[in-house]
């Protein structure tokens, strides 16, 4: 059993949770996920680390609000219980030997995002960081981002807060400003992740994405989280989540995460129902 | 008197038949997930148990990987004292409820019974159920006095058969032990592969809730590997590990298009619908593909899970698609019999080699080819040959493969000095499982490669033995 000891929203309808988990606080690195399930009757989610402190025994997540899990996530106030996670999952982010990096994070991917600019920023790697969101008060993590980053932007799609436009703009901005840039870290919605591979790919510069697809056990039994990158099927559970935005078949990927949107439609409506009673 | 001599006397006096077990219906049973067989009544399982002529060298016990004194508890059984056959089977059997279920008794005790040379074998394995189902329905369930402790402490990885019999055995000598599990709930294959119209899940808690009256812990959400690694739980105290973690990864056949939604593997298949009760949806929150036309590839006992699966959910058509002819299957002739009944459709000697999917990217139709067999292969089966131009089209909208697992390497890639070999299994120095790690030990599908619940049970008692030994020398 984890005991949430801080809830926060963020914006409309991002989430940020924190929960007792110590072994796993212990071990984790940025880049890893946990899998969650918040009661017998839940369904399994995989949610990427956010932070960890190993001293408080706790880990922070940060989530959008889209189905019936998130949602009943998004409700369990201070000293309530969510029932199983097991993590850490998958690769840690490697950190190792960068200069220069530009982390790209758009809507909830900022959150995913933040974990990895602050590991690259400890190893002394200089961070620019570009983050966005369809309007201003969808934006989070501003402050957390700037205190990770060497030069911080920010773009909104209507152009209510910072840069009008996408973060594939001020992306291609910096890079054909002759700046030398190593890697290309980028988390959020599928397709601007699309965009943003595109992006970099002329250039040669080695573009990272964190996946999250449906998984169910996240421990390399299942197989629901295939993704097929350079033409291979991966398992992004074991085999990542981190992968080469150059290679991954982000079609394929929309179209998996899609699968259940039916059913998803109907848990969630059922929900509200039970909510309401 | 010889054997033969005593069972014509014995059939001349009774002639008692091979008794059956009441089945549900086909056409009811393909509408609900309840068990497909009832059981014996006590007066069916004494007569049953009246066929056995009590062989002075039993052929039966030399068939069974646990060494169940067979004749012993079946005598038992005939004088009615089904309690006393029920703790007979448990002396060295933990899980019988799910052996009598699950295990292949065709291929093991029943096939050495010498009643099967001229007649029908004595059912041992519905009688191995009754009793134990007796026992548990009777709310009399033994703890046995334990041993005072050794205060050695013993780690085992993973809470399927091979672990919780070890576990069960170790506690037993006193022996201080811990199961790390990382699913989040306890049972392994029992819990997440057998579905619940084979082997309910009521029985396998009740085994895994007996366990922990006997002293064992269990800690479940314990990914052993990325949480602590086999080194961190030495550090930690533990005096030997045993790794019973299965063979746990999915195999695909690398296709075109076999990964449009709607194509699963087996393993995910029967998760979302055993572990997760998907089949429940949307009372349990997990969500499944309920196929009109399902396709499932493969002949095995997990092929048949999950093809049967598919028509609890409400498949029109659900196809077995198998490169070879039935002879070859390796399932078990019981689980091809009831998918027959209950209207599963075979197409033999045909395999798919590419999948078709919508503009949606959800599978539509599998191209397939047919087959014809050839010369034996190195398994003594004969070798499926593709028949050229026979291609054809199956309409599906739900794929599910079945051709086998292979070992996850999350605990090799993560244990100094633990050898695996080239298809990842880790490498034993005998049958007592013991590794090429001091203090570690595996059995089990990661140590054979897919096998059976009873195999690993068989393994996990061996290791239990020779671990004893270990940490009783240290």
């Amino acid at each position: 059993m984890h005991r949430v000891t801080e809830k926060v929203t963020l914006s409309e309808n991002i989430v940020k949770t924190v929960f007792e988990a110590p072994d796993i606080a212990k071990k984790r690195k940025a880049g890893q996920f946990v899998i969650l399930m918040i009661d017998d009757k839940g369904e399994r989610i995989p949610l990427t680390i956010v932070d960890s402190d190993p001293v408080k025994g706790t880990l922070t997540i940060i989530y959008q609000v889209v189905g019936k899990t998130t949602d009943q996530l998004a409700r369990l106030e201070v000293g309530d219980l969510i029932q199983h996670v097991l993590g850490p999952l998958g690769h840690p982010t490697e950190i190792e030997g960068i200069k220069t990096a530009i982390c790209v994070g758009g809507g909830v991917g900022i959150g995913v995002l933040y974990p990895i600019a602050k590991a690259l920023k400890e190893k002394g790697t200089r961070v620019i960081s570009i983050i966005g969101a369809r309007t201003k008060n969808l934006l989070i993590l501003e402050e957390e981002s700037r205190s990770v980053s060497d030069e911080l932007h920010i773009t909104t799609d209507d152009g209510s807060y910072g840069r009008h436009g996408f973060v594939s703009d001020v992306l291609k901005d910096i890079i054909d400003s002759g700046q030398k840039v190593d890697r290309v870290f980028t988390i959020g919605p599928v397709p601007m992740m699309r965009v943003v591979a595109n992006v970099t790919r002329p250039y040669n510069i080695k573009t990272l994405v964190s996946l999250n697809p449906i998984m169910v056990d996240g421990t390399g039994m299942c197989g629901a989280c295939r993704v097929t990158v350079g033409g291979k099927t991966k398992f992004t559970c074991v085999d990542g989540p981190e992968f080469d935005g150059h290679e991954v078949d982000f079609g394929l990927l929309m179209s998996r995460l899609r699968m259940y949107i039916d059913q998803e439609q109907e848990a969630r409506e059922l929900c509200r129902c039970g909510k309401n009673d | 008197m010889t054997e033969q001599e005593k069972i014509e006397k014995k059939e001349k006096k009774e002639r008692i038949p091979r008794q059956g077990m009441p089945e549900q219906d086909p056409k009811a049973r393909v509408t609900n997930f309840d068990e497909v067989p009832t059981g014996y009544s006590p007066e069916t399982a004494m007569l049953e148990a009246r066929r056995c002529i009590q062989c002075k060298k039993p052929g039966c016990v030399s068939g069974c990987p646990v060494d169940i004194d067979i004749p012993a508890f079946i005598q038992l059984v005939a004088d009615g004292d089904f309690i006393g056959a029920a703790r007979k089977i448990k002396e060295t059997n933990c899980l019988p409820a799910v052996c009598g279920r699950v295990c292949p008794q065709e291929d093991q005790c029943e096939k050495l019974c010498v009643l099967g040379k001229k007649w029908d074998p004595v059912a041992i394995g519905r009688l191995e159920r009754f009793v134990a189902d007796y026992e548990r329905k009777a709310g009399t369930i033994e703890i046995p006095a334990l041993p005072a402790s050794t205060g050695k402490r013993i780690a085992v990885i993973g809470a399927g058969p091979a672990g919780l019999t070890i576990a069960g055995d170790l506690v037993k000598m006193g022996h201080d032990v811990t199961i790390f599990e990382a699913l989040h709930k306890s049972g392994g294959v029992l819990i997440y592969g057998i579905p619940e119209f084979r082997l309910p899940k009521g029985i396998v808690d009740a085994e895994v809730e007996y366990l922990q009256k006997i002293g064992v812990k269990i800690v479940t959400d314990a990914a052993i590997g990325r949480l602590k690694t086999i080194d961190d739980l030495f550090a930690e105290g533990f005096h030997a590990v045993f790794l019973g973690v299965g063979a746990g990864a999915p195999v695909f056949m690398n296709i075109p298009g076999e990964n449009f939604s709607g194509i699963y593997s087996a393993n995910e298949y029967l998760t979302r619908s055993n572990l997760m009760k998907a089949y429940r949806f949307p009372e349990y929150d997990t969500p499944i593909a309920k196929g009109r036309n399902v396709a499932v590839i493969g002949g095995g006992n997990v092929a048949m899970d999950s093809v049967r699966t598919a028509l609890r959910l409400g498949a029109e058509n659900a196809i077995i698609i198998y490169r070879r002819t039935k002879n070859e299957m390796p399932a078990r002739a019981e689980e091809v019999h009831h998918a027959e009944e209950e209207g599963v459709q075979f197409q033999f000697l045909t395999n798919p080699i590419e999948y078709i999917g919508d503009e949606k990217g959800w599978v539509r139709q599998m191209v397939c080819q047919r087959m014809e067999l050839g010369e034996p292969d190195e398994s003594g089966r004969r070798r499926p040959v593709v028949i050229r131009g026979s291609e054809f089209k199956i309409d599906v909208d739900t794929v599910v493969v079945s051709v086998g697992t292979m070992a996850n390497p999350v605990i090799p890639m993560t244990t100094p000095g633990l050898d695996t070999n080239r298809w990842g299994y880790i490498v034993t120095k005998d049958e007592t499982g013991e590794t090429t790690r001091k203090g570690v030990w595996a059995g089990g599908d990661i140590v054979t490669g897919s096998a059976t619940v009873i195999l690993a049970m068989g393994a996990g008692r061996k290791a239990a033995m020779a671990i004893h030994d270990y940490v009783m020398s240290l």
